[in-house]
C-alpha cells in the first residue's frame, strides 16, 4: 500500500493475495501420521514406577480425539498458507476497521510480554511470588485514575462487552444491595455498542434505547420520557458515539440520571480521541470501563484474550469483581478478596496480564504529553480523512448539521447508490481487491449504505492518503467498469459468495464436525 | 436451472392519478379516466425497473399476454414464456389467475407493477402461499408496504435476488383505502393482508457479530417477550398484524391477523372483536392493548386497527397502550416518527410525545408520536 502511495496510478490494483486452494486441515489427515513423537518412559523407568508409570485407567480415552493426523512440515505450510490467506493490522493500513481502534502495537511490548519472567507465571502462585505482575497491575490502576478520574480498578472482564457485562453485574449488586432491586431498566442510546443492552438483558434488565436527534445527538427529550417509563437502574453510554459525534449535553444526562436515582456507566471501549481532554469523573459517570486492546494498544488478538478495564467511584468498590489489587506497606501488593458485597468474580483468575503489560508498557512510553498529543493526532487524522472522503461523488456523511466529529466518523453512499446501483457492500467486496478492507456498521441500520473510517494515530499522511485514493478509485469503478465491481474481489482469496450461507442457520457451519453435521457433499444442504 | 421470475403488469394501473381520480379500481372509473385522457404507464415503470437490474442476471421469465407483461419483456429484448393470455380488457380477475399460472409454471419469484388494488389481488391469488412478490410502484395509491421505493430500486433488488444475495423475505402489508371515501376526501385505509417481500438489506450489510439479523426471528422474540410479560388477571386486547399475532403464538393461541382478540390468563376470551365487544370487554385500568406499527407509514392507530376507536382508546388510557415493532421496520421508517390518526383531534394529541416501542426480549426503543 505504500507504494500505492507513491505511485498511485499505475500500481494501484497490482495487488494479489495468497490463494492456496488447500483443503481443510481434516482433509488433509492421514492416518498414523504425527507431528511430534512423544518419547515412551524408559523400560527401566517403566519398570520401577510400576502401575505408577501408567495413566489411571479412568482418565484413559476410550477412544482417541478426532483431531487431524499430520506431519509438522505440512503442518507448518498449512499455518503459513493460513496467515497469506488472512489480513490484520500488520498487513495492511488498517484505518477501514471504525469504531475498533486499529492501532500498531509497539513489538518491543509483546517481547516484555512473552518474557520468561511472565510468561511461565502460575495465576495460583502465592502473591508474595508475584509482586513484579501485581505491582504492574497496581501502577496501572493508578494511571487509570488519572486517564478516567475514577478510584478504583478491576482488569478482570476480558473484553469489551465483557467490561460491559461487569458494570451491569456491579448495578445489580448495589441495588440489591441498597434493598432497590425493583429497579429494573437500564437506558442506552442508538449509537452506542449495541452490547451496552445487550448485556444489561443478560443480567436480567430491560433496556431502553434512545434514538438521536437531527443533529445525531442522543435525543433529550426521549431520554426525559425513559426515565419515566420505570425505575431506571442505571445509564449505559458510549461518547463520542458512533457516528464520531460527541455528546456536547452529556452532562445533562448524567444529573438527570442521577436525580432519577439511576448511576451513571461509561462506554469508554474507545477512548482514543480523549485521552488528556475530557474525563469520565468530569461528565459525573460512576463507572467506566476501557479496552486495554484499543485505545491502549494492545493487539485485539481476534476476539482476545483482552481486557476490558473496569474503573469505578469509591462508592462502588464494595460490589466489584473480587479479588482487587491492592497494596500496604506491610503485605505488598496482593489479592483482596475481603469484598463480601462483591458482584463476585466476572472471569476465572485475576485478568489477562500480558494484556495488562502491554497497555501499561505503552502508556508508560508515551507519559502523560504523549498520550494527549496521540488523541490529537487520532482526531486530526480523522479529519483529515473526512476531508478526503467527503469530496469523493457519492460519499456523504451521516447527520451533516453536526459537521465535528471526534476520532472516528459514520459516512454513507447513498448518493453512490443511487447513481450507480451499487452501495456499501459493493464497495467492500471490490477493497479486498487492494489489499485491504472496511467496515459498514453494525445495528441500528438507519444510514443508509454506511461505512465507518477510524484512523487512529499509527498512520501517516501518506498512509491515509493511499487508503482514501483506494476509496475515491473504487467509486469511480462503479460509475465506469460496473463489470468490475459485479464480480469483485478479483484478486482475494476467496471471491464474490453467496449470503444465503450466512443468512440461514441451517446452512452456516462453523467447524468441521459442524460441517459434516450439514452437509453431505460440498454446498449440498443435507435439510433447509 | 435459472431462477424462475413471473412478471405481472397490471396495464391499468395509476391511469387515475394523472386526471385527477385519486385510483382506477372499478370500470366506472376506468372509463372516466380514459375519457379524460389518461394513458398507461405501469408498462413503463416495469421497463425501468427491468432496465435497472444489471445485465448478466440468470434469470427466467414466466409472465401474462399481450398488456399484462409480454409487450414490456418484448420491448426489453428479454426471451420468456406467456403462461397466461387475458380476454380482452384486463380485470382484478385477470391478476389473480395470471399470478395462480405463474406460481403454477415454477415462478419464485413474482414481480408486479401496479397500484394497492393490484396488491389486493396479488395477495387475493397467494393467499398464505410462502410465495415471495415484489412490487413496482405504479398505482395512484401506494399505501402497501409491498412496493420497492422506485422502479429502479427494485430492479436493483430484483438483480441481486437472482444473483442469491438476497433470498430473506418477511411480511408486509398490503393495505388500501377506500376509493370512493378518498374521492369524497375522507381517508380511510385498511390493512387487506400479508404479502411475503424479499428483505432489502441495503442498510444492513455487515455481519461483524457474526449472526444475521432476522425479521422473523425478531418478529418471535417480541412475541415470547410479550407473552412472558402478562400480568395474571390482567386483559389483554390484541391487535392486528404480524407482530402482534406472534403474541398469540407465544401464547400457543390462534390469532385473528386482521382483528383484535381479547387474552387474558393465557386464554382465549374473545377473538375478531368489534369495536362494541372492545367497550363491553374493558376493564378500566385492568386493561392492556397490544399495538403494532403499519410498516412503511409509521401508523399505531388508525390504519389497520379500525376496532381500536376514540371511544375504545379513552376507555382505555393512553398508559395502557403497548407498541410494538421488529427493529427493521423502525429502522426503515427513520428518521420519520410513529403516526396516530384515531379521527379524534384531541386524543390524537393526548397520544403524541415519545413512547417505548418493543424491540425484542427486554429491549425496547423510544419514538416520537406525531399526528
Amino acid at each position: 500500500m505504500d507504494t500505492i502511495a507513491q505511485n498511485r496510478d499505475t500500481r494501484l490494483d497490482r495487488f494479489h493475495q495468497a490463494s492456496w486452494n488447500e483443503p481443510v486441515i481434516y482433509e488433509l489427515s492421514k492416518p498414523g501420521e504425527r507431528g511430534v513423537l512423544v518419547p515412551q518412559l524408559p523400560s527401566e523407568t517403566a519398570a520401577a514406577a510400576g502401575e505408577f508409570g501408567e495413566l489411571p485407567s479412568g482418565m484413559v480415552r476410550a477412544q482417541a480425539p478426532d483431531l487431524p493426523e499430520i506431519g509438522q512440515p505440512q503442518l507448518a505450510r498449512h499455518y503459513n498458507h493460513l496467515s497469506q490467506e488472512n489480513l490484520g493490522v500488520d498487513s495492511n493500513i488498517d484505518i477501514g476497521q471504525g469504531t475498533c481502534t486499529m492501532k500498531y502495537s509497539p513489538k518491543v511490548n509483546d517481547r516484555l510480554a512473552s518474557c520468561p519472567k511472565l510468561a511461565d507465571m502460575h495465576p495460583y502462585q502465592p502473591d508474595c511470588t508475584a509482586q513484579g505482575i501485581l505491582e504492574i497491575i497496581w501502577r496501572l490502576g493508578g494511571l487509570f485514575k488519572e486517564i478516567s478520574g475514577l478510584d478504583h480498578f478491576s482488569i478482570q472482564p476480558g473484553g469489551g462487552a465483557h467490561g460491559i457485562l461487569a458494570m451491569a453485574s456491579v448495578v445489580r449488586a448495589y441495588w440489591a444491595d441498597k434493598g432497590e432491586s425493583d429497579r429494573d431498566t437500564i437506558v442506552t442510546t442508538f449509537f452506542s455498542h449495541p452490547a451496552d443492552a445487550a448485556c444489561p438483558i443478560v443480567k436480567g434488565y430491560k433496556a431502553i434505547v434512545l434514538p438521536p436527534d437531527a443533529e445525531g445527538l442522543p435525543d433529550l427529550e426521549a431520554f426525559k420520557a425513559a426515565l419515566k417509563t420505570g425505575r431506571i437502574a442505571a445509564i449505559f453510554m458510549t461518547n463520542p458515539e458512533d457516528t464520531g459525534i460527541f455528546n456536547r449535553r452529556i452532562a445533562e444526562f448524567t444529573r438527570l440520571a442521577h436525580e432519577a436515582g439511576a448511576l451513571c456507566c461509561y462506554d469508554q471501549a474507545n477512548a482514543n480521541g480523549l485521552l488528556g481532554i475530557t474525563r469520565a469523573a468530569e461528565a459525573d459517570f460512576d463507572m467506566s470501563f476501557f479496552n486495554l486492546h484499543k485505545t491502549f494498544s494492545s493487539p485485539h488478538g481476534c476476539g482476545g484474550p483482552a481486557v476490558g478495564l473496569v474503573a469505578c467511584r469509591s462508592a462502588l468498590r464494595a460490589y466489584m469483581p473480587a479479588p482487587l489489587v491492592e497494596h500496604d506497606e506491610k503485605r505488598g501488593y496482593y489479592l483482596d478478596f475481603d469484598l463480601p458485597k462483591s458482584c463476585g468474580k466476572v472471569k476465572s483468575f485475576w485478568g489477562v496480564a500480558p494484556v495488562a503489560v502491554r497497555a501499561y508498557a505503552w502508556i508508560m512510553s508515551l507519559g502523560a504529553d504523549g498520550l494527549k498529543t496521540a488523541s490529537e493526532t487520532a482526531i486530526l487524522n480523522n479529519a483529515y480523512c473526512m476531508k478526503k472522503i467527503l469530496a469523493i461523488p457519492g460519499a456523504s456523511i451521516c447527520f451533516p448539521e453536526h459537521q465535528p466529529r471526534v476520532e472516528q466518523a459514520r459516512y454513507s453512499w447513498e448518493g453512490l447508490k443511487k447513481d450507480t446501483g451499487f452501495g456499501t457492500a459493493d464497495v467492500q467486496r471490490r477493497i479486498a481487491d487492494f489489499g485491504t478492507h472496511y467496515w459498514s456498521s453494525h445495528e441500528p441500520w438507519v444510514i443508509p449504505e454506511p461505512f465507518t473510517i477510524e484512523p487512529s494515530e499509527s498512520y501517516s499522511k501518506a498512509d491515509l492518503d493511499a487508503y482514501c485514493a483506494v476509496l475515491a478509485q473504487i467509486a469511480c469503478e462503479c460509475r465506469e467498469q460496473p463489470e468490475l465491481i459485479k464480480g469483485a474481489p478479483h484478486n482475494s482469496t476467496v471471491h464474490h459468495i453467496s449470503h444465503d450461507y450466512f443468512d440461514d442457520p441451517a446452512k452456516w457451519a462453523l467447524s468441521w464436525r459442524n460441517y459434516r453435521q450439514k452437509y453431505d457433499g460440498y454446498f449440498q444442504p443435507k435439510k433447509k | 436451472m435459472p431462477f424462475a421470475v413471473g412478471i405481472l403488469v397490471n396495464p391499468v394501473a395509476g391511469m387515475g392519478g394523472s386526471v385527477g381520480l385519486k385510483g382506477s379500481d372499478g370500470a366506472e372509473t376506468l372509463r372516466c379516466a380514459r375519457e379524460r385522457g389518461a394513458v398507461p404507464h405501469a408498462a413503463e415503470k416495469m421497463a425501468r425497473a427491468l432496465a435497472a437490474a444489471l445485465p448478466g442476471a440468470d434469470a427466467r421469465f414466466l409472465t401474462a399476454g399481450g398488456p399484462m407483461g409480454e409487450e414490456v419483456l418484448t420491448a426489453c429484448g428479454l426471451p420468456y414464456k406467456a403462461v397466461y393470455s387475458p380476454a380482452g380488457e384486463t380485470t382484478g380477475e385477470d391478476t389473480v389467475r395470471a399470478v395462480r399460472a405463474m406460481r403454477d409454471s415454477g415462478a419464485e419469484l413474482i414481480v408486479f407493477a401496479g397500484g394497492d388494488g393490484t396488491a389486493r389481488d396479488v395477495c387475493a391469488a397467494l393467499g398464505d402461499e410462502e410465495m415471495p412478490v415484489l412490487g413496482v410502484p405504479a398505482g395512484v395509491k401506494i399505501h402497501s408496504a409491498v412496493y420497492a421505493v422506485t422502479p429502479e430500486r427494485a430492479g436493483q433488488l430484483l438483480s441481486r435476488i437472482v444473483l442469491g444475495e438476497a433470498r430473506e423475505t418477511a411480511e408486509a402489508e398490503v393495505m388500501d383505502i377506500d376509493e370512493d371515501a378518498f374521492r369524497a376526501g375522507r381517508v380511510s385505509a385498511r390493512l387487506y393482508g400479508y404479502l411475503r417481500v424479499p428483505l432489502d438489506r441495503t442498510r444492513m450489510q455487515n455481519r461483524k457479530s457474526g449472526g444475521s439479523s432476522s425479521d422473523a426471528r425478531d418478529v418471535s422474540a417480541i412475541g415470547t417477550w410479550l407473552a412472558h410479560e402478562m400480568k395474571p388477571g390482567r386483559l389483554y386486547l390484541i391487535g392486528a398484524g404480524t407482530t402482534t399475532r406472534a403474541v398469540m403464538e407465544a401464547l400457543g393461541l390462534r390469532g385473528t391477523l386482521l382483528g383484535v382478540d381479547a387474552v387474558k390468563d393465557g386464554r382465549l376470551i374473545a377473538a375478531d372483536c368489534t369495536e362494541r365487544d372492545l367497550l363491553r370487554l374493558i376493564e378500566p385500568g385492568n386493561t392492556s392493548a397490544v399495538l403494532s406499527v403499519i410498516g412503511g407509514q409509521g401508523h399505531i392507530l388508525g390504519r389497520g386497527s379500525q376496532q381500536f376507536s376514540p371511544a375504545v382508546l379513552r376507555a382505555l388510557g393512553p398508559k395502557n397502550l403497548i407498541v410494538a415493532a421488529a427493529p427493521a421496520k423502525l429502522d426503515a421508517l427513520f428518521p420519520s416518527p410513529l403516526r396516530v390518526d384515531t379521527g379524534d383531534p384531541q386524543l390524537d394529541a393526548e397520544l403524541c410525545g415519545y413512547i417505548p416501542v418493543v424491540t425484542g426480549w427486554a429491549a425496547s426503543r423510544m419514538a416520537r408520536v406525531e399526528r
